[in-house]
């Protein structure tokens, strides 16, 4: 690996001036999990990087049940799963936060990083869609916001123009009733990328006992992460049963558009989006009917 | 390239070094500081060899760049035994024949040492799930976990 440049901005605009100066040949780190394994393996050359962690914006984690979640693009996974008030109100998020690498990745790895490397396979993304999250971006040109779903444009490519930054990600505050879940299938217990991924949020009507809105994202079957709106749209209105589970899952296997690769044969992964979007449904609803749905940390911990 | 002056603290010890920006915590370490106790297996963030803690965070030393350590503390393999005796995950490694190669070893010793700090009494399943990020070829890691737990009622004991 080449040398390069280190910088440390304190500033949004000192970094977004660093990175407009350098180009392709510039790139912002978070927790350099992604970034540090490509530089090496000589995916790209860089002569700067540019660290992201000393800017406060970009480290802010704050939740209120008025306003709802912010996460800066530099915060790592443990200090989201470390957070006992955003854990219980956003358990769905959490399920996938606690799943990125081991220990020793989740202290380092970032969900700003994690949607700015632009995996199919990412596992907060879906995650982060289902719960409506809002990306941040700073730029040259002043700032803008895009939705998640609409962040990843193919594998590694995203919307981020020519000197841009994500600084962050903010969700609305969970709503009444509302539950969320996301699983993947990886053929061990830890450490691995998804086969396939699925998240679910939705919110019950007031009896429970229908669905009111529902969201689901997927994972790992397209060349970025699917936001399905129709697949989630057809519960509204809809009784919560294993029939409208399934019609849902249905539609989920229809608009997932995977490959075969070394993971998984393009059958596979379209028989794990049924499987994984039942259970993530189901899962959701258990969370919105108060029921406790363990995350990977709190299922370890029995 | 350019040489850059870091200042950090290594298991308490306050202690500079001249690095470039594109070598690892884990490089430095090594081979300008001689703290070889940190392995390196794959480099790049699949085994845990290099696991040492950053402020207390558990982490790759392989994924963080050296740079990035100014004015941060970092605790390596060699801050966990004392003068005069081996730590208890040390010596009940030994008791349990917890290792064969022992590369995996110092990483193991650091991530275990870690989960007893915020966790003196885990569960077999919670051992497993913290270990997770740390590979080893040889043990089938049966005997590891068993020797964190042993050590783990040790620790406990000596609270």
């Amino acid at each position: 690996m080449k040398d390069f440049e280190y910088t440390t901005p304190k500033t949004l605009d000192e970094a977004i001036g660093l990175l407009s100066e350098s180009g392709k040949r510039g790139r912002v780190m978070a927790g350099g999990t992604d970034l540090l394994v490509q530089l090496r393996g000589g995916r790209f050359a860089l002569d700067r990087v540019i660290d992201g962690k000393a800017i406060a914006e970009l480290n802010e984690l704050s939740y209120s049940a008025e306003t709802g979640l912010r996460i800066g693009a530099a915060v790592p996974c443990y200090r989201i799963y470390g957070d006992e008030a955003i854990t219980e109100a956003y358990p769905g998020l959490i399920d996938a936060a606690a799943i990125i690498g081991g220990i020793q990745i989740q202290g380092r790895a970032t969900l700003g990083g994690n949607v700015c490397n632009s995996s199919p396979s990412g596992d907060t993304i879906p995650a982060l869609i289902v719960l409506e999250a809002v990306c941040e971006i700073a730029g040259p040109n002043g700032r803008r916001e895009v939705a998640v779903e609409d962040f990843c444009t193919a594998p590694g490519s995203n919307v981020l123009e020519d000197g841009e930054i994500l600084i962050g990600f903010h969700m609305p505050a969970p709503k009444a009733r509302s539950g969320a879940h996301y699983q993947r299938f990886i053929p061990r217990y830890e450490m691995d990328i998804a086969v396939v991924g699925v998240g679910a949020a939705l919110q019950l009507s007031e009896d429970g006992e229908h669905f009111e809105s529902a969201r689901i994202a997927l994972a790992a079957v397209a060349p970025t992460p699917l936001y399905l709106a129709e697949a989630g749209s057809l519960l509204a209105g809809r009784p919560v049963s294993d029939e409208s589970i399934e019609e849902a899952a249905k539609a989920a296997q229809a608009m997932a558009r995977p490959i075969t690769d070394m993971r998984g044969t393009k059958e596979f992964r379209i028989h794990l989006t049924g499987v994984l979007t039942r259970r993530v449904l189901s899962g959701a609803v258990d969370r919105a009917r108060g029921k406790f749905v363990p995350n990977a940390v709190q299922e370890a911990a029995g | 390239m350019k040489r850059i002056h870091i200042q950090t603290k290594i298991n308490g010890e306050d202690i500079d070094f001249l690095c470039e920006a594109r070598q690892s915590l884990l490089e430095v370490l090594r081979e300008e500081l001689g703290f070889t106790g940190t392995k390196e297996g794959c480099n790049d963030g699949n085994c845990g060899a290099c696991t040492v803690t950053l402020d207390g965070v558990l982490v790759d030393s392989c994924l963080v760049l050296a740079v990035e350590t100014e004015g941060k503390s970092i605790g390596t393999i060699e801050g966990l035994a004392s003068p005069d005796s081996l730590h208890p995950l040390q010596q009940k490694f030994l008791e349990h024949a917890a290792l064969q190669c022992g590369i995996c070893t110092p990483g193991f010793l650091v991530a275990a040492k870690a989960l007893l700090d915020c966790n003196p009494d885990p569960s077999e399943h919670e051992v497993r799930h913290w270990l997770a990020g740390n590979l080893c070829r040889c043990t089938g890691y049966d005997k590891i976990v068993r020797a964190v737990m042993d050590a783990a009622t040790v620790v406990r004991q000596s609270a």
